[in-house]
C-alpha cells in the first residue's frame, strides 16, 4: 500500500530487504542501524510472533519519530518476557502500569507531553488481545472517543497466552484453549458473534485504523509510518502467531500469519475516519484447512491421518473467511 | 485570602495554585465540585499549561495520572467511595511505582447498600495501598493539606491521598483562608521527578519483580513511608512559615494535658468532638481529644507521646472491619504497645448518619463512668436490629439485610432518601 | 538518570546480559547449495552467480564470472539447448528464467564493448597440442592458455569453429558472433595451424615437442543407411549439406526435399532446405515425436517455418523424383516395427541425417588409446589410455552438443594442467542440490518470463538472418532479476529481519550475515523464511 510504482526487483517488496532497491526504499528492519527497540536477551518463547511484531512496530515508530518515542505497555506476555527484574530488553522509554489501563496511561503520557509543550515526542501504547479487546476495552474506547494523540497497537495472538492459553474475546471459533477444551459435541471455542476490534475502532471514527500481520513487513511498516504521520487516536491491530498457544512449530510463525491473511480469515485493511480506504488482496488463495492443519489448537478438526474430520466446522470457518473476502474485497476487484 | 467559600472550591483553588499539568476527572459524588471547578479554570484559560482530561472511569482517571506523572507532569485527580475501589488496582500501582500523584478522596460510604453519604470505609479500604493518607479536620485544613500534599509527594516520591469528609466538608461553606498563588510558589518548588520517561535518557519503568527482590521493594517503600513522617512535620512547619498558619502534621492533640479521657478520631468529626471536650471541661471533666491527621504512614511515636499517661481512650470511627471492629483503634492500640483495656471503640456516622454533640456527650459520660464496652455502635436502632436478628435466627436465608432492616423500622428506601434530601 | 528506583525501574538494554542462546537445541547454519542451473550446465557455468551480478546491472563482472568457465557466451547464448532452463526452479513457479537470453545479451555486450578475456598466467613451460578447433578444442585452448601453457591449435579445415561453423546454420549462429568469440581466444596467444589434419598424433607430438594433447576432432563422418537407391536418386548427407553452406555455391536441392532422421541435424537440414528455396521440406522419421532426439525448440521452429514431419516412417526405396516409405508401428517396448504398409512420396532430393562418427585414425599409433563404438574411451579426467592425451567432445561418447564440448574442453584443460603439474586433479565437492522444496517462493515477485522475440516465420524462410532476436538491456535486467538465486544467499535481509531475537548480524553489502549464538534460540524462522534455501538447521551439541 506504499504506492510505489510497479517495478520488478527480484523479491520486490516481499523480503525484508532488497539489495537492488535504493536504501531509502528498503524496510526499516533491513537496516543494520535499526533501533532494535526490543533487543536480544528477552525471554519470549522460540519463534514468538509478538516479539517480532513489537520490534517491527517500535523500530518503525522510532524511525518515524527520529527516536522521540515513549512506549506504554499493558500487562501480558510482552511485558513479562521483556522486563523481568533485573533486566529489560527495551531501549525506548517504556512504562508498564497495569493490564487494563495501557490506553489511559498512554493518554496520561500524551497529556503530560502536551502540557509540557513537547509536541516532538510521540506516544505508543501496546497490549495483547486480552488487554485490548477484553479487560482494556473501556479505556481504549475512551482514548478513541477523546481522540487522544496515541498510536495504540494490539498484538493479537488470539488468547491469554501469558496465563496459559485461556480464551479471550479475540479467540477464533473452534480454537482449543485451556478454557475452551476440545471436548464435547462442540469442541473448542464456541461460534459467537466475534469481536472485531478494528471495526469497533472504525466505528469511533478515529483518524486511522489498520490491520497487519508479521508476515508482511513492508505493509506493517508503511502502516506504522502512516500512523505516525497523523495526530489523534490511531489503532493498529497486528496478528502475531503464538507457537505455544496455537500449537505450531516455532519456525512456522510467519508462515501462519501469511496463511491467516491468504485464507481470508484475517483481513488486512486500512481505514481513515471510519471509512475503509484499502485492503490487501490475497495473492495466493488457499482454503482455510491449510491454515488450520499445522495448529494443534485445531487438531480436533482433523483425524489421525490429517484428513478433515469435522467438515461441518471447517465449512463454517471457511464461510467466515469467505465473508471477509467479500466484505473487504480481498480478491482484489479494483486492484 | 479569607473568604466564605465551599470546601470543594477552596480545594480547587489551592490545587490550581499548585499548577498541576494534568488533571483527570470522572464524576462521582461528592468530589465532583472540585474537578468541575478546576475544569472550568482550565477551559477559561486561567490555568495555562494544564490539561484537563475527562475519562471514562475512575480506573482510567488514576491511570491517566500515572502516565502523566511518569512523564514528569504534576498530576491530580479526585474520587470517592466506589470510585476509589474501582481504581484500587491503579492505587497500588501508583504507589508501587513511586509516582507523586495527589488525589482528593471525598470520603463516602462504600456499597452495597449504595449510599452517597460520608463515612471512612473508602479510605480504610485503601489503607494498605501504599499511599500517604492525610485527613482534614476542616476545610481550611483540607485546602492547606493539598498544597502540602504536592510538596510531600514530590519530596518522598509517593502518592498522597487527601481525605476530606464528603458533604460535611466538600459541600460546606465556611470561612477559608485560601493560600495565594504567590504563597504557594514560595512554598512548592517545581516538580523534579525521581524518574521520568524521556527519549533522551530512556528507562524501563514498571518491571516484573519476582521473589528475589519483591520483599526488598516493599521494605524500601515502607522505609520511605517512615521517612515521610519526618517530612510531613517539616513540610507543615515550612508551610506555617510561608503561609502563617499551622495545618497538617502528624497528630493534632486538643486539651490532652492531664486528661482522664481522650477521644480519638479522623477528619471533620473532630470539630464536634472539640465542642464536646470544651463543654466537658466546663463541667470540670478532664477530657481531651486527639486528631490523627496522618493516617498512613501511621505516626506510632507521635500517638504514643500524645497518649502518654493512663487516660481512658475512646476511638470514634466512621468505618469498621466487619467481624472484627475498629480499624484506627487497632493502630492506636499498636502505638500503645498492644491491646489495652483503656481503649473503647465507638463506631458511628456510617453512611452519613449525623454524629451529634448529644450522643458524643453520652459517650464521654459513659466512658468516664466505665459504662462503655470495648466496641459500641453510636445511636444504633437496637430494636430494629434485634428484630432482624430474631427474624434471621428463625428463618435462615440469604437476602438483603438492608431491605429487611428498613422493613423492620417501618420505612421504605424512598422514604429515608426523601427525608435525607 | 542518577539513581533509578530499586527493581521497578531498569537500565535500558540490560537484557543483553541474558544469553538466551543456551535455550537452543538446534542451530542454524548458512550454506551455499548447488543451484539447479549450475548443476545442469554441461559447461559448468556458475549461472546463479553471473545472474546475481547481472541483476545489479554489473554486466561486465557478470560476463567475467561467466567466462571463467565458458569463453563463448555469445555463441552459447544462441546454440545451447539450455539444460539450465529445464532444471530452473522458477519453471515450477511460473516459467524458467531466460538464462540463455541473458547469456547472449552479456556475450553480445562483451563483443560490442570489446571486453578482453583474462590475461594468461605466467608461462608454465609446458606445450600442449590441441587437435580440432571446434567448441571443445577452443575451450580447451582457452583454459590451457589461462593456466599458462603454450598451446598449438591444429585444425583440418580452413577456418576455426568446427561444427559451430560447419554444422550450425547461420540463422542460428551468425558468423560475426562466432568469429568475434573465436578471435578473442586466439588473441590470447595461440599458435594456430589451419588446414592441417593430424594423421599421426604420436608423431605430431614428438615432432612438436608436446607434453600433452587434447583431441577434439569432432564427428564429421556421416552415417549411411542401407536403402535401395537408384543411381538417379539425388541423395546427400546432412553434414555435407550444412558444411557446403559455408562454401561459395549453395547446393541445388530442388523444390521437394525429404530429410531422413530425427535429430537436431535433421531439423537444421530441413530448415536450411527451406531457406534454399524448397517449397516442401519433409522430415521422415521412423519413430514418434516423443521419441525424436531433436530438441523441442528446433522442432517447433522448424514447424513454424513450414517443415512437415512424417512420423513412424522409414524409407525403403529411393528413385529419381520419388521415395517409397513404409509405415512403422511401435511395439510394446517402444521400438518401431515395420507394418508392410507402403506409401509413395514425391521428392527431388533426399538428405540423410542419420548421425555421425568420428575419424579417429590419428590415434592409430598409440596402442594404449582405446576406441570403442567409434568413440575415444576416456576416464573421469577425460584422459585416454595414453598418459597426457585427453579426449573431448563429439569424438568421445559424450552428448553431442556445443555446451558439452565446451565443458569438456575446460575439464580436459584442468586435468591436463594437473597432470602436467604432477599433482592430483582436485575436484571441488559438489554442494547439495537446491531443490524447489527448499525455497520459500512467497518472497519472489510475480513475473512471467520475457518472451525472447523471434523473427516472423514468413521472413525466415527466405533468409539466413538470425531467427532469435536478442534482449535489450531492460529486458535482460528483468530476466536476470527473475532468478531465484536457489541455494545461494542474495542478501535479501529476510533472516536479519525475521529473527525474533535479533540474533542475526548483518555484515554489510557482499558480506552476508552471521548468527549471534549468544542469543539465537534456534526457532528456525530464518530457515523457514529464507527465500533461497541457504540456511540449514543442525542439532545442537549439548
Amino acid at each position: 500500500m506504499s504506492g510505489q510504482p510497479v517495478r520488478f526487483f527480484q523479491v520486490g517488496s516481499f523480503a525484508a530487504g532488497n539489495r537492488l532497491l535504493p536504501p531509502e526504499l528498503r524496510s526499516v528492519q533491513s537496516d543494520a542501524t535499526r533501533a532494535n527497540a526490543l533487543t536480544s536477551g528477552h525471554r519470549a518463547c522460540q519463534g514468538c510472533g509478538e516479539a517480532l511484531g513489537a520490534r517491527y512496530v517500535l523500530d518503525t515508530a522510532m524511525r518515524a519519530t527520529q527516536g522521540r518515542l515513549i512506549a506504554v505497555n499493558a500487562t501480558g506476555c510482552l511485558e513479562v518476557f521483556t522486563t523481568p527484574y533485573p533486566q529489560t530488553s527495551w531501549r525506548v522509554p517504556w512504562l508498564h502500569s497495569l493490564f487494563a489501563n495501557a490506553a489511559s496511561v498512554a493518554t496520561g503520557v500524551a497529556s503530560a507531553l502536551e502540557a509540557q509543550g513537547r509536541s516532538d515526542v510521540r506516544v505508543l501504547a501496546q497490549a495483547g488481545d486480552g488487554g485490548t479487546v477484553d479487560i482494556g476495552f473501556a479505556a481504549l474506547s475512551g482514548l478513541f472517543e477523546r481522540n487522544d494523540d496515541v498510536l495504540y497497537v494490539c498484538y493479537d495472538n488470539q488468547a491469554y497466552m501469558n496465563t496459559g492459553v485461556q480464551r479471550s474475546g479475540a479467540t477464533p471459533p473452534a480454537a482449543r484453549t485451556a478454557t475452551t477444551e476440545a471436548v464435547g459435541p462442540e469442541p473448542g471455542n464456541p461460534f459467537g458473534q466475534g469481536k472485531n476490534l478494528p471495526l469497533i475502532a472504525m466505528a469511533h471514527g478515529i483518524p486511522y485504523v489498520a490491520t497487519a500481520t508479521v508476515a508482511d513487513l513492508h505493509d506493517l511498516e508503511a502502516k506504522v509510518f502512516k500512523a505516525m504521520s497523523i495526530h489523534g487516536a490511531r489503532y493498529l491491530h497486528v496478528l502475531v502467531p503464538c507457537p505455544l498457544g496455537w500449537g505450531s512449530a516455532p519456525a512456522a510463525t510467519i508462515e501462519l500469519a501469511r496463511l491467516a491473511k491468504e485464507t481470508g480469515l484475517f483481513a488486512v485493511f486500512e481505514s481513515e475516519h471510519g471509512e475503509l480506504t484499502a485492503s490487501s488482496p490475497i495473492r495466493r488463495p488457499v482454503p482455510v484447512e491449510a491454515y488450520l492443519r499445522p495448529q494443534t489448537r485445531y487438531r480436533h478438526l482433523f483425524d489421525d491421518a490429517g484428513e478433515v474430520g469435522r467438515p461441518d466446522v471447517v465449512a463454517r470457518l471457511q464461510a467466515m473467511a469467505d465473508a471477509n473476502i467479500a466484505r473487504f474485497d480481498l480478491l482484489g476487484g479494483e486492484r | 485570602m479569607l473568604r466564605q467559600i465551599e470546601g470543594s472550591q477552596a480545594v480547587a483553588r489551592v490545587v490550581a495554585a499548585c499548577r498541576p499539568e494534568v488533571v483527570c476527572a470522572y464524576p462521582i459524588t461528592p468530589q465532583t465540585h472540585i474537578v468541575e471547578a478546576i475544569g472550568a479554570m482550565v477551559k477559561s484559560g486561567e490555568l495555562p499549561g494544564c490539561r484537563f482530561i475527562n475519562v471514562e472511569s475512575e480506573f482510567s482517571a488514576l491511570s491517566v495520572a500515572i502516565g502523566a506523572s511518569a512523564t514528569g507532569a504534576r498530576a491530580y485527580t479526585a474520587t470517592a467511595s466506589q470510585g476509589l475501589l474501582f481504581m484500587m488496582e491503579a492505587l497500588y500501582n501508583a504507589a508501587g511505582l513511586g509516582l507523586p500523584i495527589v488525589m482528593t478522596l471525598a470520603n463516602r460510604a462504600v456499597g452495597a447498600p449504595i449510599n452517597i453519604w460520608n463515612d471512612h470505609s473508602d479510605a480504610m479500604a485503601a489503607r494498605d495501598a501504599g499511599w500517604i493518607q492525610l485527613f482534614a479536620r476542616s476545610n481550611q485544613e483540607a485546602a492547606d493539606l493539598h498544597a502540602q500534599a504536592f510538596r510531600l509527594a514530590e519530596e518522598v516520591s509517593l502518592p498522597v491521598m487527601v481525605c476530606m469528609d464528603g458533604f460535611i466538608l466538600t459541600h460546606a461553606f465556611e470561612r477559608v483562608d485560601v493560600a495565594t498563588r504567590e504563597q504557594i510558589e514560595a512554598f512548592l518548588p517545581p516538580f523534579e521527578p525521581r524518574q521520568v520517561l524521556d527519549p533522551a535518557a530512556p528507562v524501563s519503568i514498571g518491571a516484573m519483580v519476582g521473589p528475589e527482590a519483591f520483599e526488598e521493594v516493599r521494605y524500601l517503600a515502607h522505609a520511605r513511608h517512615l521517612d515521610a513522617l519526618g517530612v510531613i512535620e517539616s513540610v507543615a512547619e515550612e508551610f506555617a512559615e510561608v503561609v502563617g498558619r499551622k495545618s497538617g502534621g502528624l497528630v493534632a492533640p486538643y486539651r490532652t494535658q492531664d486528661a482522664e479521657l481522650v477521644v480519638i478520631a479522623l477528619g471533620s468529626v473532630l470539630g464536634t468532638i472539640h465542642e464536646v471536650v470544651d463543654e466537658a471541661r466546663d463541667r470540670g471533666l478532664r477530657v481531651g481529644a486527639l486528631g490523627v491527621t496522618t493516617f498512613r504512614p501511621f505516626p506510632l511515636e507521635a500517638v504514643r507521646d500524645a497518649l502518654a499517661g493512663d487516660a481512658r481512650l475512646v476511638v470514634l470511627e466512621k468505618a469498621f472491619s466487619s467481624g472484627f471492629g475498629g480499624v484506627l483503634s487497632t493502630d492506636i492500640a499498636m502505638a500503645l504497645g498492644g491491646a489495652t483495656a483503656r481503649l473503647s471503640t465507638v463506631v458511628g456516622g456510617l453512611g452519613g448518619r449525623a454524629i451529634t454533640e448529644t450522643s458524643l456527650r453520652r459517650v464521654v459520660d459513659d466512658a468516664l463512668e466505665g459504662r462503655l464496652g470495648r466496641l459500641e455502635f453510636l445511636d444504633l436502632d437496637r430494636a430494629a436490629v434485634e428484630r432482624e436478628l430474631a427474624h434471621m435466627a428463625g428463618d435462615r436465608r440469604s437476602g438483603p439485610i438492608a431491605e429487611n432492616v428498613l422493613r423492620a423500622i417501618g420505612a421504605g428506601t424512598a422514604g429515608i432518601a426523601g427525608r435525607r434530601a | 538518570m542518577n539513581e533509578l528506583p530499586f527493581a521497578i525501574s531498569l537500565e535500558v538494554g540490560s537484557s543483553l546480559a541474558n544469553r538466551t542462546g543456551s535455550w537452543r537445541v538446534e542451530r542454524p547454519r548458512y550454506l551455499d547449495r548447488m543451484p539447479p542451473c549450475n548443476d545442469a550446465c554441461p559447461a559448468g557455468e556458475n549461472v546463479q552467480r553471473w545472474l546475481y551480478l547481472a541483476e545489479e546491472g554489473d554486466y561486465e563482472r557478470a560476463w567475467r564470472v561467466l567466462v571463467e568457465d565458458n569463453p563463448m557466451p555469445a555463441i552459447m547464448g544462441r546454440v545451447c539447448y539450455r539444460p539450465c532452463e529445464t532444471a530452473c526452479n522458477r519453471g515450477q513457479l511460473d516459467e524458467a528464467v531466460g538464462i540463455n537470453a541473458v547469456e547472449r545479451f552479456l556475450g553480445d555486450l562483451a563483443i560490442e564493448r570489446g571486453w578482453r578475456l583474462p590475461e594468461p598466467a605466467p608461462d608454465s613451460g609446458a606445450r600442449v597440442l590441441v587437435v580440432g578447433a571446434g567448441p571443445g578444442g577452443l575451450s580447451a585452448t582457452y583454459h590451457l592458455r589461462r593456466l599458462g601453457h603454450t598451446v598449438r591449435l591444429v585444425e583440418a579445415s580452413s577456418a576455426l569453429g568446427g561444427m559451430m561453423r560447419y554444422g550450425i546454420p547461420k540463422y542460428r549462429l551468425p558468423r560475426a558472433a562466432l568469429d568475434a568469440e573465436v578471435a578473442r581466444i586466439t588473441e590470447m596467444g595461440v599458435d594456430v595451424e589451419l588446414g592441417t589434419p593430424v594423421r599421426d598424433l604420436a608423431g605430431a607430438m614428438r615432432a612438436g615437442g608436446f607434453d600433452a594433447a587434447v583431441l577434439a576432432v569432432g564427428a564429421q563422418l556421416a552415417h549411411r543407411a542401407y536403402i535401395a537407391a537408384a543411381d538417379s536418386a539425388r541423395v546427400l548427407d546432412a553434414v555435407s549439406l550444412l558444411r557446403s553452406m559455408e562454401g561459395e555455391e549453395p547446393p541445388a536441392l530442388g523444390r521437394r526435399v525429404v530429410v531422413y532422421g530425427g535429430g537436431d541435424t535433421a531439423m537444421d537440414a530441413a530448415r536450411t532446405a527451406r531457406r534454399l528455396g524448397a517449397t516442401d521440406a519433409i522430415v521422415v522419421y521412423r519413430r514418434t515425436r516423443e521419441k525424436m532426439p531433436a530438441h523441442d525448440v528446433e522442432v517447433e521452429e522448424a514447424a513454424e517455418e513450414g517443415v512437415v514431419m512424417k512420423w513412424l516412417s522409414t524409407i525403403t526405396q529411393m528413385e529419381k523424383g520419388r521415395l517409397v516409405l513404409e509405415k512403422m508401428a511401435l511395439d510394446e517396448h517402444g521400438f518401431p516395427q515395420p507394418t508392410g504398409e507402403l506409401e509413395v512420396l514425391q521428392a527431388d532430393s533426399v538428405v540423410l541425417a542419420l548421425g555421425q562418427d568420428a575419424d579417429l585414425s590419428l590415434v592409430g599409433g598409440l596402442e594404449d588409446v582405446v576406441v570403442r563404438h567409434g568413440a575415444l574411451e576416456v576416464g573421469d579426467d577425460l584422459m585416454t589410455g595414453h598418459p597426457g592425451v585427453f579426449g573431448v567432445g563429439d569424438a568421445t561418447s559424450a552428448e553431442r552438443t556445443v555446451t558439452t564440448a565446451i565443458g569438456q574442453g575446460k575439464a580436459a584443460a584442468r586435468a591436463a594442467h594437473a597432470w602436467l603439474s604432477g599433482v592430483p586433479l582436485e575436484r571441488p565437492t559438489r554442494h547439495e542440490l537446491a531443490t524447489f522444496e527448499l525455497l520459500n517462493t512467497w518472497y519472489y515477485d510475480d513475473a512471467p518470463k520475457t518472451m525472447r522475440r523471434r523473427l516472423e516465420p514468413a521472413r525466415r524462410t527466405g533468409t539466413f538472418d538470425e531467427v532469435a532476436v536478442g534482449l535489450d538491456e531492460s529486458d535482460a535486467l528483468f530476466e536476470a532479476r527473475r532468478c531465484l538465486s536457489c541455494g545461494n544467499c542474495f542478501e535479501c535481509d529476510n533472516c536479519f529481519g525475521v529473527c525474533p531475537d535479533n540474533a542475526v548480524i548483518k555484515l554489510g553489502t557482499g558480506r552476508r550475515y552471521e548468527f549471534d549464538f549468544d542469543y539465537c534460540k534456534g526457532c528456525g524462522i530464518c530457515l523457514q523464511e529464507c527465500p533461497c534455501g541457504a540456511i540449514v538447521m543442525e542439532p545442537e551439541e549439548i
